[in-house]
Formats: C-alpha cells, sequence, structure tokens
C-alpha cells in the first residue's frame, strides 16, 4: 500500500527538480531547437522554390532566345528575298531603261539623219538650182547677145518669179 | 564483440558469485528483496563484497516541531542505529521510513524532505536531461542553416517527430504554446525510464515507478488541460448538451462530466507509475529466480540461472521499448486532452 501513497520528500524533489527542468529546457532548450528547425524548413521550401522559378526562368529564357533565333533567321530569308527581288526589279528597270533610251537615241539619230538628209536634198537642191541658174544665166548670155527677142524673154521672166513687181 | 562477450560474462558470474554469497545461507525473501528495490531508501545500495556493504550515503533532511532542522549523513541510522532520537523504523504504520521517539516513547514522523535514493536519481536524470536538450539546442544557437548529424541529428528526430506527429495533430492550431511543456514531459519520462533500466549506480532507481513522480507529472497536465480550458470546455463539462431531465433535479450528467476531469489525470498517473513499477518488478522477480533456486541443487540453480538471464534479457529489451511507448503515451494523452479542452463552439448548435 506504502507504494500507492506519494512520499512528501519525494513530492517536493520531484517538484523542484522537473520546475527548474521545465523553466530551463521550456525556455532555453525546445524552442531554440524548433525554431531553428521550422527556419531550417522554411529555408529548404524558399531553396526549392526558387530552384522552381530559375529552373522556369531559364526554360523561358531558352524558349525565347530560340524564338528570337528563329525569328531572325526568318528576318534573314525575308531580307534575302526581298534583296534579291530588288536586285531583280533593279535589273530589269535598268534594262527597260536602257532599252528606252537606246530607243530615244535612236529615234533621236532617225530624225537627225533625216533632217541632214532633208537639208543635204535642200542643199542639193539649192546647189542644183544654182547651178541651172548658171547655167540657164551661161546659156542666156550667149542667146542674148544675139538678139533682142531674148532680153524680152528676160525681162518677161524676171516679171514672173521677182517678188517685187515693177 | 568476443572480449565483449567475455567481459559480460565476467560480470554475470560475479553477479551470481556474490549473490550466491549473499544468500546461500539464508532463505531468500523475494518479496522484500523485490520491494527494496522499486522503493525509495534512504541511501543507494550498491553491492556487498563480503561482510561490507558498498552504498553511497545520502543527506537527510528533517524538520520537526521540537527538534527544528536536522540534516545529517543518512549512513548514521544504518542498520537500525539510532541518531539525535531519530532511526528508520521497521515496521508498522511508518515502515521503513524515518521516525521521531519521543521522551514519552511514542512515534511520529517529522517532516522528511531527505534526499532519498528516488529523490538523488530524479536529480541525476534531470542533470541528463538537461545536458542532452541544452547541448542540442547549443548545436543550433551556433548553426542555423545545416541539418544536424550524429547527436544532434538523433535528438532532432525524437523532438520533431513528438512535435509533429503528436502534439500538432493532438493539439491543432496554436499547438506551438503548449509544445514546450509535452516536450520536457517526454523527455523526462524518457530518460527517467531508461536511467531506470540501468542496473547500476547512477541508474536504476524507480523513479516512473513511483506514484509521487506520476503525481507530480499528472498534476502537471491537469493543470494545463484546466488553464487552456476554453469557455466552451467548461460549459460542456457544467452544462452539457443533454436532454434537461439528466441535469435539472439530479445533476447527473455535469456529475460524471466533472468526475471525468479527474479521471483522466489519475489515469495518466496510474498507468505511468503501473507500468514502469511492473516492468521492474518483473526484472527483479525473474533475476529473484537466480536466488531462489539456490536450495535446490546446483544442477537446477545452474539451469534456472541460464533461464532466468535469459528472460532477463528479454525482459529488458521489451522494457526498453515499453519506456518510449509509456512516455509517448503520457506526451499523447496530454495532447489529446489539452486538445480536448480547448474546444471551440460546435457548428451544430
Amino acid at each position: 500500500m506504502s507504494l500507492l501513497v506519494p512520499e512528501s520528500g519525494l513530492l517536493f524533489w520531484m517538484c523542484l527538480s522537473f520546475g527548474i527542468v521545465f523553466f530551463i529546457v521550456a525556455r532555453y532548450g525546445f524552442p531554440v531547437i524548433l525554431k531553428s528547425v521550422e527556419a531550417r524548413r522554411v529555408f529548404i521550401q524558399k531553396s526549392l522554390d526558387d530552384a522552381n522559378t530559375a529552373k522556369a526562368m531559364l526554360e523561358n529564357i531558352k524558349s525565347q532566345s530560340d524564338s528570337m533565333i528563329a525569328s531572325a533567321r526568318e528576318e534573314q530569308m525575308n531580307i534575302i528575298r526581298e534583296a534579291n527581288k530588288l536586285k531583280n526589279s533593279i535589273i530589269k528597270s535598268a534594262n527597260d531603261e536602257a532599252r528606252e533610251l537606246t530607243k530615244k537615241q535612236i529615234e533621236s539619230v532617225r530624225i537627225e539623219i533625216q533632217n541632214e538628209k532633208e537639208g543635204a536634198m535642200r542643199d542639193i537642191r539649192s546647189q542644183i538650182a544654182l547651178l541651172s541658174v548658171d547655167i540657164a544665166e551661161k546659156l542666156v548670155r550667149t542667146e542674148l547677145k544675139e538678139s533682142p527677142a531674148q532680153m524680152q524673154l528676160i525681162n518677161k521672166l524676171l516679171n514672173e518669179s521677182s517678188p517685187f513687181k515693177s | 564483440m568476443q572480449k565483449r562477450i567475455k567481459i559480460y560474462f565476467l560480470l554475470f558470474i560475479i553477479s551470481v558469485f556474490n549473490a550466491g554469497n549473499l544468500f546461500a545461507a539464508e532463505q531468500f525473501d523475494v518479496k522484500s528483496f523485490i520491494f527494496s528495490h522499486i522503493g525509495d531508501s534512504y541511501e543507494w545500495h550498491i553491492t556487498v563484497i563480503g561482510e561490507k556493504e558498498i552504498s553511497v550515503p545520502l543527506p537527510v533532511i528533517l524538520i520537526d516541531k521540537e527538534n527544528g532542522i536536522s540534516i545529517f549523513v543518512s549512513s548514521r541510522l544504518r542498520k537500525g542505529a539510532s541518531y539525535k532520537g531519530y532511526r528508520i523504523s521497521e515496521k508498522g504504520e511508518y515502515a521503513n521510513k524515518i521516525v521521531y521517539t519521543s521522551a514519552s516513547g511514542k512515534e511520529r514522523r517529522p517532516v522528511d524532505l531527505s534526499i532519498t535514493k528516488n529523490s538523488l536519481a530524479l536529480i541525476i536524470n534531470c542533470s541528463v536531461l538537461l545536458i542532452l536538450i541544452l547541448s542540442a539546442a547549443s548545436w543550433y544557437r551556433k548553426d542555423k542553416q545545416s541539418a544536424p548529424k550524429g547527436f544532434v541529428g538523433a535528438m532532432e528526430m525524437f523532438i520533431m517527430d513528438i512535435n509533429d506527429n503528436v502534439i500538432k495533430n493532438a493539439i491543432g492550431k496554436g499547438y506551438e504554446k503548449y509544445a514546450p511543456y509535452l516536450l520536457t514531459v517526454f523527455f523526462f519520462i524518457l530518460i527517467n525510464n531508461f536511467m531506470g533500466l540501468i542496473p547500476f549506480f547512477p541508474g536504476g532507481a524507480n523513479t516512473t515507478g513511483n506514484i509521487a513522480v506520476t503525481f507530480v507529472l499528472a498534476l502537471c497536465t491537469f493543470a494545463v488541460i484546466s488553464f487552456s480550458g476554453t469557455k466552451e470546455y467548461w460549459k460542456e463539462i457544467l452544462w452539457p448538451n443533454v436532454p434537461s431531465w439528466m441535469k435539472v433535479p439530479l445533476p447527473l450528467m455535469p456529475a460524471i462530466e466533472i468526475f471525468g476531469v479527474f479521471t483522466k489525470p489519475f489515469a495518466l498517473m496510474i498507468r505511468l507509475f503501473a507500468n514502469i513499477m511492473a516492468g521492474h518488478t518483473i526484472i527483479l522477480g525473474l533475476t529473484s529466480l537466480v536466488f531462489v533456486t539456490v536450495a535446490m541443487g546446483a544442477a537446477t540453480n545452474m539451469g534456472m540461472t541460464m533461464l532466468s538471464v535469459l528472460l532477463t534479457a528479454f525482459m529488458l529489451f521489451v522494457e526498453l521499448i515499453v519506456a518510449y511507448i509509456q512516455a509517448y503515451v503520457f506526451t499523447l494523452l496530454s495532447a489529446v486532452f489539452i486538445g480536448l479542452s480547448r474546444v471551440q463552439k460546435h457548428a451544430i448548435n
């Protein structure tokens, strides 16, 4: 039965030692441990989250750079295509222009030639006229000596051709 | 490994020889043997070599209305000796306690605050506990980021297991306030249980198998439960939600509920006390097989000794588990009771 009756001395020492232990351990022991374990847990969670974010960011950057490369390539192709088109059009337009120019030049040359030809014809014609006049003069001179009837003819002709009519 | 086995064997032989020496001549009294071990005493008996008894004398502190305070070493009272009128009573109401015999020849007990075997064991175990927890905590003070290894890692495993799986689950929201108390209770009981299983000097005392120790622990839990009780908790005890005939003329339900308030910590007290005391008793009973069978001849004695050692070793393994389980159960139930006392108003009402 004595086992079931708490002894006052032991009660006293138990209260004292348990109280002291509780006071010290609950103040300087467990809270420190629990707090730092909790802090570590938070830190680990944060690190994991950060790693995940970094991974996502990296993937994002990678896809971004991929798309950038793809668009740059597209751009390059476009530029080349454009340049080709431009080249072709320049060549074509140059050709056209040259053709036009030659056409024009040929035209002008032709006109020139025509003009020249006409001038020459005119010259020739006037030369022929002069020649014929000379010849006619000579002819007339010889014939004039012979007959006064000739003089009459000359005057008649003069009257006919001259603008200054008497 | 072989060396270790040899040492164990040697220890075993010595203990058998020693015990044989002790008890061969007289009739072995199993009851007093067991009770003297699981009970308390004024000195810490270690062993007897030949005629010489080896024990640690402890301070006796007595307060008496006639003599005032007297402090002396317990070895002065050895073997029925008397000192300043004090002696250890052998039988009767105050058996194995210090009594004062007054001039009229009447015996009475003074206020006895002696540091007995169990008190000293408590102090030693508390020191062990303090060293364990504070050395672990000092590691955390120094290093805040990395995970601990070795001893601190093991301590963290135990602490976080109790904290996360027992306290947090049983109490729920706001458990942080109670965690230091419950963890202290857990490690206090665990260390005391383990130290009680060590069969020689700094251990071996039956601290958690002593009703005074479990009484204080249960009282603390009772206080925590009562102080953390919400309005709803007290309302459910004093005016529970039952048909009114069960509480108006005769407060049947309130009486039962109030009774329940006290039975919870009482059960905690008895459970821990009975389990640990029973474990010590079984181990001691099995050990005493060695001495009981001395009279039956050498062959029987040898066989029974072997059996006793095997069974004792087995029981010690069981007690290792029990030591943990009882600390765990006490903490778990304390946490559950605290959690129940923090009940909020039910949504159904």
